[in-house]
């Protein structure tokens, strides 16, 4: 960035100057590396040979030890690593946590470009996995006899960590969606919980008229629930095959959410405060917020960020089109281990014993929602009574559904960047509560562009 | 003999010379050099396109949105900035302000707090659910503040840029003010000049100079606003584009779209008019008087 071109203004806010400069040097800086490995890209680069690997390779690399590096956001991570360690005393793991969610992904990525600074283990979200497995930043993990744990996992998110042939993570948590509502304020207003969107639509018109200050939802855009209600309802909207890219943001499934989730929007019927602020978790402990449709892993979050709420708030299955029974998943983590890793034998070794050994009990300690099949069908698991969910064995609902979770859904291989402009295309027929299918029409014209400009061919 | 000399010039000079050229010239060139290659992030790899990115820049309804809505901002905030900031520096000069010392303290204080924090502390006060808005929503019954939202939020921007600024703003002008010699100040006493003659006659064109300086960096600072949006961002996303300033769309560009050349462009294009609006400013500020 130029900002060295208008530098002489520095003392007036610096502080920002001082962050562009900082990331004008660094993009220079990267490219320099770049430049100084030729046409430093992706695939195929020699040094081969130390990729090879086979199932023994990795108990042999657990044994022998050594030192791997580990980014995770997640909150069980520390404790993961330390039982790690304890169990394998030859092995140090220096955990770091290097931001959550895009700060971690914009991190990972420069040092993905910049060739050196890897991490040998990264916890990449279900729907970024692509996007970092495609350009061959992520090790196979087939080499490693990985694909023999199918069995141990949910449908879902086992095909979460493959793109396309190739196996690059093993699931850690995985996110079914369910209906948690507030029972408080729907037995004030005297709803029924919604087993249908129409139902649902309904309950949200009646507790509007009731009190104009309650909203049935929160929804002021947000490309992660967008997607998840998309798959929930059928829809497709996004598949790739090699370089070939299709996106369908009108597909049929798409269509038949927006046809009940304008409603609602049009309406002026759900609360435009934005997920995740302050406002946000206020609103879910003080009945502002009467329902959320989101993934298993809010219990957690809900306990821990939103005290008022305890003892109101339980769970129901989704609604869903038809009264059947149908859910999608909304959010999910994998370890996946990077190209760049020096000792892949051994980050292999340490993302089986996170996710298919002894990690996943430190992962269910810490409250994790799991993905694999022997824990969600554990009877402790599912019938354990939650205090904050006032006594209901919520596990019995999120467990069921994360057995209806309805199967060949994929994300984009740059889900990341199409998120990231979710705000200026389909936020902006939110902001002017209009139908999302003009927003909807936009998000897929710029996506197809970007696409383009990337290498793919897109069509859309 | 002379040779010698000019040589003992260069070794005093180098540090300062290698630091300049490693730290200024280096990404400077290396922002021109990405800005003529096109590098696809997954599949393509990297082609030189020549002036290619340039033309699109030119081109590109985001970038101009983006411009036009810091040019915005910089003719309508500027001046408020500057007027306000004038005025205190008049008042605690005059003599007659009991406390100067504290109000000095006070406006500037907003300086000192960092800026992230700032933005932060106004983006509670700009709630409309739970912060100080709603509460004023609340106590005339209307929902019609709304700083957050659409048509608001540029001026919302704009309050919290001022509030940050006039107390800098102000030290500049009155440290100019505190150079004027005793003697002119008697000197029009005696000549029977009013409070009022004193400060058209004296004091603005003692701060002729100040003015300038403080303009100059003003319109930089606001042509590099990012700051602010960018937190203001995860309150009202929707409000709020990848694009709404040049160096968010140049920031976004980068750090979400991986597009480090188009991100390059943006960023020399914005640069270049910021230089030239600013040396147009310094030229007018410098030739006529006030």
């Amino acid at each position: 960035m130029g900002a060295g071109v208008t530098v002489k203004g520095n003392k007036m806010k610096s502080f920002q100057r001082r962050r562009l400069l900082v990331a004008g040097t660094t993009i220079a800086a990267l490219s320099l590396v770049l430049a100084a490995c030729g046409s430093g890209n992706d695939s195929g680069s020699g040094g081969d040979t130390k990729q090879q690997g086979s199932p023994a390779a990795v108990d042999e690399a657990l044994k022998a030890g050594g030192t791997i590096t580990y980014w995770s956001w997640t909150p069980s991570a520390q404790a993961q690593v330390t039982a790690f360690e304890k169990a394998y005393p030859n092995v140090k793991v220096n955990y770091v946590n290097a931001g959550t969610g895009n700060d971690h992904y914009t991190k990972l990525q420069n040092t993905i470009k910049a060739g050196s600074g890897a991490p040998d283990v990264a916890q990449i979200e279900y729907q970024a996995l692509p996007q970092f497995a495609l350009p061959g930043s992520l090790v196979d993990l087939r080499q490693y006899g990985f694909d023999q744990f199918e069995s141990a996992y949910t449908p879902s998110t086992w095909a979460a960590v493959h793109a396309g042939e190739g196996l690059f993570g093993l699931p850690q948590d995985s996110g079914p969606m369910a209906l948690f509502y507030n029972k408080e304020v729907f037995d004030k207003y005297g709803l029924t919980v919604p087993k249908t969107w129409d139902e649902y639509i309904a309950a949200a018109k009646k507790l509007h008229a009731a009190d104009p200050k309650k909203f049935i939802t929160n929804d002021s855009g947000d490309a992660g629930f967008t997607t998840s209600m998309i798959w929930q309802a059928g829809g497709k909207p996004f598949s790739t095959d090699g370089k070939n890219v299709t996106i369908n943001l009108a597909d049929e499934g798409s269509k038949k959410w927006t046809s009940e989730w304008n409603q609602l929007v049009e309406g002026g019927l759900v609360s435009t405060i934005p997920g995740w602020s302050d406002a946000w978790f206020k609103a879910l402990g003080d009945g502002t917020i009467a329902t959320l449709p989101t993934g298993a892993w809010m219990p957690g979050v809900m306990e821990a960020s939103v005290k008022a709420g305890a003892g109101k708030w339980r769970v129901a299955p989704m609604p869903t089109y038809d009264g059947q029974p149908v859910t999608a998943e909304n959010g999910g983590s994998t370890q996946a281990v990077l190209k760049q890793s020096a000792n892949p034998a051994l980050a292999a070794g340490f993302v089986r014993w996170l996710n298919n050994g002894d990690g996943v009990k430190t992962f269910l300690a810490s409250g994790g929602f799991p993905a694999t099949t022997a824990d969600l069908k554990a009877p402790e698991f599912v019938g354990k009574k939650s205090a904050y969910f006032g006594g209901q064995a919520i596990n019995e609902v999120l467990t069921g559904a994360a057995s209806t979770v309805a199967p060949g859904w994929s994300y984009l291989p740059y889900q990341l960047y199409a998120n990231s402009i979710f705000g200026d295309t389909v936020g902006k027929s939110y902001q002017a509560k209009s139908g999302l299918d003009g927003g909807l029409k936009a998000w897929q014209d710029a996506l197809v562009a970007y696409g383009n400009q990337q290498g793919f061919q897109v069509n859309g | 003999m002379a040779r010698r000399q000019e040589a003992k010039g260069w070794v005093f000079v180098g540090p300062f010379l290698a630091v300049f050229a490693l730290t200024f010239l280096a990404p400077i060139g290396y922002a021109v050099y990405l800005s003529l290659y096109r590098d696809q992030a997954f599949f393509g790899g990297t082609v030189f396109v020549g002036l290619d990115n340039y033309a699109e820049v030119l081109r590109d309804p985001k970038f101009w949105e983006s411009a036009g809505r810091v040019l915005v901002f910089l003719v309508v905030q500027v001046p408020v900035m500057l007027i306000l900031a004038l005025l205190a520096a008049l008042a605690i000069d005059s003599a007659r302000l009991r406390g100067a010392s504290f109000f000095r303290i006070v406006l500037f204080l907003p300086y000192a707090v960092p800026g992230v924090v700032a933005v932060l502390m106004w983006g509670f006060l700009y709630g409309d659910t739970f912060g100080l808005a709603a509460d004023l929503n609340d106590l005339f019954g209307t929902t019609v503040v709304q700083p957050l939202s659409g048509t608001w939020m540029l001026p919302s921007i704009a309050n919290i840029v001022t509030w940050e600024f006039v107390g800098y703003n102000m030290l500049i002008f009155y440290s100019a003010l505190r150079t004027v010699p005793g003697e002119l100040y008697e000197a029009a006493a005696i000549d029977g000049a009013g409070a009022i003659r004193t400060v058209r006659a004296i004091k603005l064109p003692a701060l002729r100079g100040a003015i300038v300086i403080a303009t100059i960096f003003s319109i930089i600072g606001s042509f590099q606003l990012f700051n602010e949006p960018n937190i203001l961002r995860t309150l009202a996303p929707n409000v709020i584009t990848t694009y709404y300033t040049p160096n968010m769309y140049a920031y976004n560009l980068s750090f979400a779209g991986q597009q480090f050349n188009y991100s390059a462009t943006v960023a020399i294009v914005m640069g270049v008019l910021t230089a030239i609006i600013a040396y147009v400013v310094q030229l007018r500020g410098s030739r006529e008087a006030l």
